[in-house]
C-alpha cells in the first residue's frame, strides 16, 4: 500500500515533471503535423492545379483531334455547289482632281469592278473569266475582259490558250489593274495600246526545261477591222532567274504585228529584292519597259518605276514615263504611297505632274482597291 | 551472296541514277525529308528558306523553271502556298506535277490538321479553312508524311521501289528513337505556358504538352498592334506565361518589347530546317527546338 502510495506519489511527481514537457512535445508535434499537412495541401493543390491544366490541354487537344478526325472522315456534302468555280470580286474607286485642263474625270469615280471566276474544266482544261463592271456616263456597262480556256495536259512544256485574253506581250500588258503599282497605266500603254492589248485568238506558250527560266510564246489574234479575222500576231519571250537568295529578275522582248501597216516592238526588265527573300516585311521592285510603234512614222515610249516597302503594310513608289511623238514629247512624273491593311485591301494616295508641249498640269488621286472571295496567286 | 547481290543492285541503281528524280519542295522540311527517303536517287530543291515566311513568296522565274523540271512537287498544303504555288504550276506547263497527278502531294493531307474551321470570314485574318498548315513541328507528323512520301516515290519511280522502302524503314527506326529521346528530354516542359507570335506552333505545343495562352498577332497574319501588346503586358505582367516564341522570319520587336515589360523570356525557335545555325537537318531541328525550350523554361 505504501509502496503503492509512494508509487502514486512518485507517479504524480513524475507526471508533474513530465506533463508540461509532454504537453510541449505534443504541441510541437501538432505544429509539425499541421505544417506537414499544410505543406502536403499546398503541394497537392499545386499538383492538382498542374493536373487540371494538363487535363484541360488534353481535353482541348482531344476535341481538336476529334474535330479534325471528323473532318477527315466526313467528306464534303454533295450537291451542285460542290463544283463552284473560285469566285472573286475586286472593287476599285478613285477620288481625283487636277489643276490643268486634263481630260481625266474629276471627283469621285467608281472604277472597274472586276468579277473573276476560274476552275479546272476537267483533267485537260482550265477556264478563266474576268468581267469588268463599269459605270460610265451615267450608264452601267458589263465588259468581258478575259474569257479563255487553257490546256493543262499538253506534253513537253507546251500550253495553249484560246478565247479572249490579255496578250502575253510586254510586262504590264497581262497585269490586271488591281495589281498595278500606280492608279493609272503607264503612258506608252495608254498611247499605243489604249491601255493594253486584249483580243480574241489563240496563244501557245513553251517553257524550256532549263535551270534558267526561258519562256517562248506566240499568238494569232483577230486584229482590228480585219476581214480575214486573223489580222494580228505576236511573239514574245521571257528569261529570268535569281541572284543569290535576295534578288530576282525577269527580262523579256516581244513583237506585235497589229495589222498590215502597224507593228509594235517591246522590251522589259524587272528586278525584285527582299532581304533573305522574305517578302512580307521589306521589299523593293524596279521595273522598266520600252515600246516602239511603227506605222507611217516611228513613235517611242517608255516608263521606269521603283516601289519600296520599308515596313509591312506601307509602300512608296515613284515613276517617270514619257513618249517621243511627232512634234511632242510629253513627260509625266508620279509619286505614290499606299497602305494595305491586309493583302486584300489597299488605299493609295498618288500625285502626278504632266509636262507636254500643249499643257502642263498636276493631278492627285486617292484610290481604293479591295477584293473579296477567292483571289488567285499573282504572277511575278 | 545476298549482300553481294544487294550491293550490285545498289550499284546498278546508282548507275541508272543519272536520271535522278527532281523533287521540288515548297518548304525546307520536305526537301530534307525527300533526301532522307530518296537518298541518292533524288535531288531535292526547296522553294523557300527557313528565313522566309512561306505565306508570302513571289512566284519567281527561277521557281517556275524548277517546277518545269520537277518529277514531284511536295508542299505543306492547306492553303499555305495559295499566294504563289498556283502561279508557278500554271506557268510551268508541267502536267506531271499538277494537283490530281502522282507528281503532286500535300503533306498536310496525311496528318490530322488542327484548327480546321468552317467559320470562314477574312475579318478574322489569315485563317486556313483546312486547318493549320504548319504541321512539321510535331515529329509524329514527319513520320506520317515520310510513309506517304515513300509510297509516292515508289509509285513514280517503281524501278527503285526497294530502295525507297528500305530508306523509309531505316529512317523511321532512327526517327522513332530520336522522338522518344526528345520526349524524355522535354518532360519538364509539360504544362508550361507559351505566348506565340503567330499560330505557327500549335503542333509542337500540343506534342510537348505546352499550353498556348496567347498570340502576339491579335488577328492572324496582321502585324501585332500596340493595343494588343499593351493588353498582353497587363495580362501577363505578373506571370501566367513561361515563354514567348517567334520564328526566325518574324519581327523581333513585338516579342522583345513584351519580354522587357513582363520578364517572360522571348526566344526564337527554328520553324524548319535552316531556321537556326544548329537546325541543319530534321534530327538537328528537333534537337535544337527542344534544347532551346529546355534552356529557357526547363527548370522553372
Amino acid at each position: 500500500m505504501r509502496v503503492v502510495g509512494f508509487t502514486n506519489a512518485g507517479l504524480a511527481f513524475a507526471l508533474f515533471l513530465v506533463l508540461p514537457a509532454l504537453a510541449m512535445a505534443q504541441d510541437n508535434e501538432i505544429e509539425d503535423i499541421r505544417t506537414a499537412i499544410d505543406e502536403l495541401r499546398a503541394d497537392y493543390e499545386a499538383r492538382i492545379t498542374e493536373l487540371e491544366r494538363r487535363l484541360a490541354i488534353a481535353e482541348q487537344n482531344s476535341t481538336q483531334a476529334a474535330r479534325a478526325a471528323q473532318q477527315v472522315s466526313q467528306p464534303a456534302e454533295s450537291g451542285n455547289s460542290a463544283f463552284n468555280p473560285a469566285i472573286g470580286v475586286v472593287f476599285q474607286g478613285f477620288l481625283t482632281g487636277n489643276d490643268g485642263e486634263a481630260q481625266e474625270e474629276e471627283g469621285f469615280v467608281v472604277g472597274e469592278t472586276e468579277l473573276i471566276m476560274s476552275a479546272n474544266v476537267d483533267d485537260k482544261f482550265a477556264a478563266y473569266l474576268t468581267a469588268a463592271l463599269a459605270f460610265e456616263d451615267g450608264e452601267s456597262e458589263l465588259e468581258v475582259e478575259e474569257a479563255w480556256v487553257e490546256t493543262t495536259a499538253l506534253p513537253a512544256g507546251f500550253s495553249a490558250r484560246f478565247g479572249r485574253m490579255f496578250s502575253g506581250i510586254g510586262y504590264l500588258n497581262a497585269k490586271h489593274s488591281h495589281t498595278w503599282d500606280f492608279a493609272d497605266q503607264a503612258l506608252p500603254y495608254q498611247a499605243f495600246l489604249d491601255g493594253r492589248y486584249v483580243d480574241n485568238g489563240v496563244q501557245v506558250r513553251w517553257m524550256a526545261p532549263t535551270d534558267l527560266y526561258l519562256e517562248l510564246g506566240g499568238e494569232i489574234m483577230q486584229g482590228e477591222d480585219d476581214p480575214s479575222g486573223l489580222g494580228a500576231s505576236s511573239v514574245f519571250t521571257n528569261v529570268g532567274g535569281d541572284v543569290g537568295v535576295s534578288h530576282s529578275w525577269l527580262a523579256g522582248a516581244s513583237y506585235l504585228d497589229l495589222d498590215a501597216t502597224t507593228s509594235l516592238s517591246m522590251a522589259h526588265f524587272v528586278w525584285k529584292w527582299a532581304p533573305q527573300g522574305n517578302w512580307k516585311e521589306r521589299n523593293f521592285v524596279f521595273q522598266t519597259e520600252y515600246l516602239e510603234r511603227r506605222d507611217s512614222s516611228t513613235e517611242t515610249g517608255w516608263y521606269a518605276q521603283a516601289v519600296y516597302q520599308p515596313i509591312q503594310r506601307w509602300r512608296f513608289g515613284a515613276r517617270a514615263d514619257g513618249l517621243d511623238l511627232d512634234g511632242d514629247d510629253p513627260r509625266r512624273y508620279t509619286v505614290m504611297m499606299d497602305w494595305s491593311n491586309s493583302e486584300f485591301s489597299r488605299l493609295r494616295l498618288q500625285f502626278a505632274r504632266s509636262e507636254s508641249a500643249i499643257d502642263d498640269g498636276n493631278q492627285w488621286g486617292l484610290q481604293y482597291i479591295h477584293s473579296i472571295g477567292a483571289h488567285g496567286a499573282h504572277a511575278f | 551472296m545476298r549482300r553481294f547481290m544487294l550491293t550490285l543492285l545498289f550499284l546498278m541503281a546508282s548507275v541508272t541514277a543519272s536520271a535522278e528524280l527532281e523533287i521540288f519542295a515548297c518548304e525546307p522540311e520536305w526537301a530534307a525529308l525527300a533526301d532522307e527517303i530518296g537518298g541518292d536517287l533524288v535531288t531535292s530543291y526547296s522553294a523557300t528558306t527557313a528565313l522566309q515566311d512561306p505565306h508570302y513568296i513571289q512566284a519567281r522565274p527561277s521557281l517556275i523553271a524548277k517546277v518545269r523540271k520537277a518529277d514531284l512537287v511536295i508542299c505543306s498544303g492547306a492553303q499555305l502556298e495559295i499566294g504563289w504555288l498556283p502561279a508557278l504550276l500554271q506557268k510551268a506547263n508541267n502536267r506531271k506535277v499538277l494537283p490530281g497527278n502522282d507528281g503532286y502531294m500535300e503533306a498536310s493531307s496525311y496528318v490530322i490538321r488542327l484548327d480546321a474551321t468552317a467559320n470562314l470570314d477574312r475579318a478574322r485574318g489569315d485563317i486556313h479553312p483546312q486547318g493549320n498548315p504548319h504541321i512539321q513541328t510535331d515529329p509524329h507528323n514527319i513520320s506520317a508524311v515520310a510513309r506517304a512520301l515513300s509510297e509516292r516515290l515508289v509509285k513514280i519511280d517503281s524501278v527503285n521501289s526497294e530502295a525507297y522502302e528500305t530508306n523509309l524503314e531505316q529512317f523511321l527506326i532512327r526517327w522513332e528513337q530520336a522522338v522518344s529521346r526528345w520526349e524524355d528530354r522535354a518532360e519538364p516542359l509539360r504544362g508550361k505556358r507559351a505566348i506565340t507570335h503567330h499560330k505557327s506552333w500549335v503542333y509542337l505545343l500540343r506534342w510537348l504538352g505546352i499550353e498556348e495562352v496567347e498570340h502576339l498577332e491579335a488577328i492572324p497574319g496582321l502585324p501585332p498592334t500596340a493595343t494588343h501588346l499593351g493588353k498582353l503586358t497587363a495580362e501577363f505582367g505578373s506571370g501566367g506565361a513561361d515563354v514567348i516564341i517567334r520564328s526566325p522570319y518574324q519581327h523581333a520587336k513585338p516579342s522583345e518589347w513584351l519580354a522587357e515589360r513582363t520578364g517572360i523570356p522571348a526566344i526564337i525557335l527554328p520553324l524548319t530546317v535552316g531556321g537556326t545555325e544548329g537546325a541543319t537537318d530534321l534530327f538537328a531541328l528537333f534537337d535544337d527546338i527542344v534544347g532551346r525550350l529546355i534552356e529557357v523554361v526547363g527548370d522553372a
